[in-house]
């Protein structure tokens, strides 16, 4: 039985169904992150985990043990919440040692634990400050040694990050992997930020209205989106999806994008099985702005490299690469060069489609073809 | 030119200034006439009220009058002055402002944070109890004390204010409340804080300013309530205001102004030193909105 299991879980508010039957299993040590769009549900999740919110059926196991009807301090879970939810009127320290207070830990015990996640996360300047004199960063910390300090089970973060700019939030990334990698304890975590997800998660669960669309590792999810929600919310920029047919000519199947002239014909090298049935019809072709390259560019391993001539509509410089914008399929497509030098805006030129890297989804139920 | 711009806007600044002030002035006078008229017929002897021009300033400085007003004048039947009676007013008061503040402050919690079915309609019918006029509540007010064996007691009058104020007090804390940060709660409550200590531990150290609200407003209200008093006191728990009216309608012997405004005074005094202690934390407190956590 995994660490935390949640099987066909629903939540309603009055009429309005939030969370429609969700499951998820984490292993014990698991970093689960809860990724999708704003008021998917992902908060929802989180507090029914904590037990913040009661929940309409369903079953909520951690470590072997139903907690639905157990209070959330009993359930042996800490929160970092997206506003820090720091007391206003208690200093640092005792912020950090609330909960220790409230479980009747003596003042000896508590402040070594004080000091010692003060130590972890180097806020012992701080501790006899009000929430209110600590700038965000500081806050978040703060946060996160409330959290720390109880020595919980299980972490629950939502959006811990969103409110810290562009910078910090890179660095405190980095810092709360090196405390999971540190401390091994299981975390669900929320976030809408698809980067944090990848770069953080062990699973990654994409939420979309209530209903999770997939579950598995960052590679799994980033190269076998589920479905087009999936493929196009993963990634940045995001896949490239474009409308096209499968043509069966002389046993190997091709895939054929209308153009303004002609069409543009590539050949589908290792298809997926049920592919063959769409022989003649409609399919959206996925292809990442990765696998779109200049021919020079190319991944070198690639075995099936396709080349084709596309007008250049926008190019966008970011340093490393280039982004430059074409059109497929009556579509923008975006491809990524690494050499940007000759490239001008309305010259034909040639591009390298990597066709051992595109995903095909059915255009009517919007699911990945396998 | 830009230059010239700014020296009319600066001269337009100084007359609108000065006009603004003038203004200003004429209605600070007017406020405060009334209180020069009864401080300074206070301190008079009678004759010279009756002879003289109200607002003139004393020839003969006496505090006489305020003496009077305070212990000796005939409220009544005894000669007993106001002062038995400011402490009844005093000794009702005090309760009634503690208990009309907490239990609304409970209230606004409760209504806020601890939500439940029907929450809604509960803080509806409070709501409408604050526009509610206190006459209609007499008679049923006068059946309920009497049937709790409370009537013509400091206690009923206590009971009587708690009851009425509790509209107004609920209304305040949970206006206050509402934009309190509900993860702060939810954080407690992780934390393993229960509903009362959660209150006492996270609410109540942030609720400074509504609290100084609510106390002015409740301790105004209760002091200067004529109706209740007169309507539901005896002799012996009678508050302030309505022994004020019997010194004032008295009608044995002359009518002694000088005592009359020293006592009037006297009534409002207590009030008055509310506002001027807390009065700026109540205008910061009616402005105060959400708390940064
Ligand atoms: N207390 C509530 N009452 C009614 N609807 C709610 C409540 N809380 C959240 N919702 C609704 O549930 C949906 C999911 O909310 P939430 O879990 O906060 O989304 P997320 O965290 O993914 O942005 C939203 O559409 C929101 O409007
Ligand atoms: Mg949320």
């Amino acid at each position: 039985m995994a660490f935390l299991e949640i099987n066909r879980l629903h939540k309603q508010y009055g009429n309005v169904e939030v969370l429609k039957g969700v499951d998820i299993a984490i292993e014990e040590g698991g970093f689960l992150v809860l990724v999708g769009p704003s008021g998917c549900g992902k908060s929802t999740l989180l507090n029914s985990i904590a037990g913040l919110e009661s929940i309409t059926s369903g079953e909520i196991a951690i470590d072997g043990k139903v907690v639905n009807d157990l209070h959330p301090s009993k359930r042996d879970i800490a929160m970092v919440f997206q506003s820090y939810a720091l007391y206003p009127s208690m200093s640092v320290a005792e912020n950090i040692a609330f909960g220790l207070e409230m479980r009747g830990v003596s003042k000896a015990e508590r402040e070594e634990a004080i000091q010692g996640v003060a130590g972890m996360l180097q806020i012992e300047h701080l501790l006899k400050r009000r929430p209110g004199q600590l700038s965000g960063g500081q806050r978040q910390r703060v946060a996160m040694g409330r959290a720390l300090v109880r020595d919980p089970k299980l972490f629950l973060f939502d959006e811990p990050l969103s409110n810290l700019d562009a910078k910090l939030r890179v660095d405190m990334r980095t810092e709360i992997k090196r405390l999971h990698q540190k401390l091994g304890t299981t975390i669900v975590y929320v976030t809408h930020d698809q980067i944090e997800a990848m770069t953080l998660a062990t699973q990654i669960a994409v939420l979309k209205d209530g209903i999770l669309q997939q579950v598995g590792s960052p590679d799994e999810v980033y190269s076998k989106p589920a479905n087009m929600f999936v493929a196009d919310f993963m990634g940045s920029p995001t896949m490239n999806l474009i409308e096209a047919r499968i043509e069966n000519g002389s046993g190997a199947l091709s895939v054929e994008i209308p153009q303004r002239d002609r069409s543009l014909s590539l050949p589908v090298p290792r298809p997926p099985s049920s592919l063959q049935s769409y022989s003649g019809k409609s399919v959206v072709l996925g292809i990442r702005p990765e696998d779109i390259t200049d021919p020079d560019g190319a991944d070198p391993k690639a075995e099936h490299i396709a080349h084709a001539n596309c007008s250049v509509e926008v190019v966008e410089p970011t340093g490393a690469d280039t982004f430059v914008v074409t059109q497929l399929g009556g579509k923008e497509v975006t491809g990524r060069m690494r050499n940007a030098a000759g490239l001008s805006v309305g010259a034909d030129v040639p591009f390298a489609f990597n066709m051992g890297k595109i995903h095909f989804f059915d255009p009517a139920t919007e699911q990945r073809i396998a | 030119m830009s230059a010239a711009s700014k020296d009319t806007a600066l001269r337009t600044g100084v007359i609108a200034r000065a006009l603004i002030y003038a203004i200003l002035l004429v209605f600070a006078v007017f406020y405060l006439l009334p209180l020069f008229v009864m401080l300074v017929n206070s301190v008079k002897p009678l004759e010279e009220i009756r002879q003289g021009n109200m607002l003139a300033f004393p020839e003969l400085f006496t505090i006489e009058p305020w003496i009077q007003a305070w212990g000796e004048a005939q409220i009544g039947v005894q000669p007993t002055g106001l002062k038995p009676y400011f402490i009844n007013s005093l000794v009702m008061v005090i309760p009634a402002v503690i208990i009309s503040t907490l239990l609304g402050a409970i209230n606004g919690y409760v209504l806020t944070k601890w939500q439940f079915p029907g929450h809604r309609i509960v803080f509806g019918l409070m709501l409408f109890s604050c526009f509610i006029p206190f006459q209609i509540v007499l008679i049923p007010m006068a059946r309920i004390l009497g049937m709790l064996d409370l009537a013509g007691t400091t206690y009923g009058l206590i009971l009587v204010h708690v009851v009425y104020g509790l509209g107004f007090t609920t209304l305040f804390f949970r206006n206050y409340y509402d934009a309190f940060p509900t993860e702060l709660i939810r954080a407690a409550t992780i934390d393993g804080a229960g509903f009362f200590r959660i209150f006492q531990r996270i609410l109540l150290p942030s609720s400074g300013p509504i609290i100084v609200v609510t106390v002015i407003w409740q301790f105004t209200n209760v002091w200067n309530d004529f109706l209740f008093g007169a309507s539901f006191a005896d002799f012996d728990s009678q508050p302030m205001t309505v022994a004020l009216n019997n010194l004032v309608s008295s009608s044995t012997g002359v009518k002694e102004y000088n005592v009359h405004f020293a006592g009037a005074i006297l009534a409002a005094l207590p009030t008055l030193i509310v506002y001027i202690v807390s009065g700026r934390y109540f205008v910061r407190g009616l402005m105060a909105g959400a708390v940064k956590g």
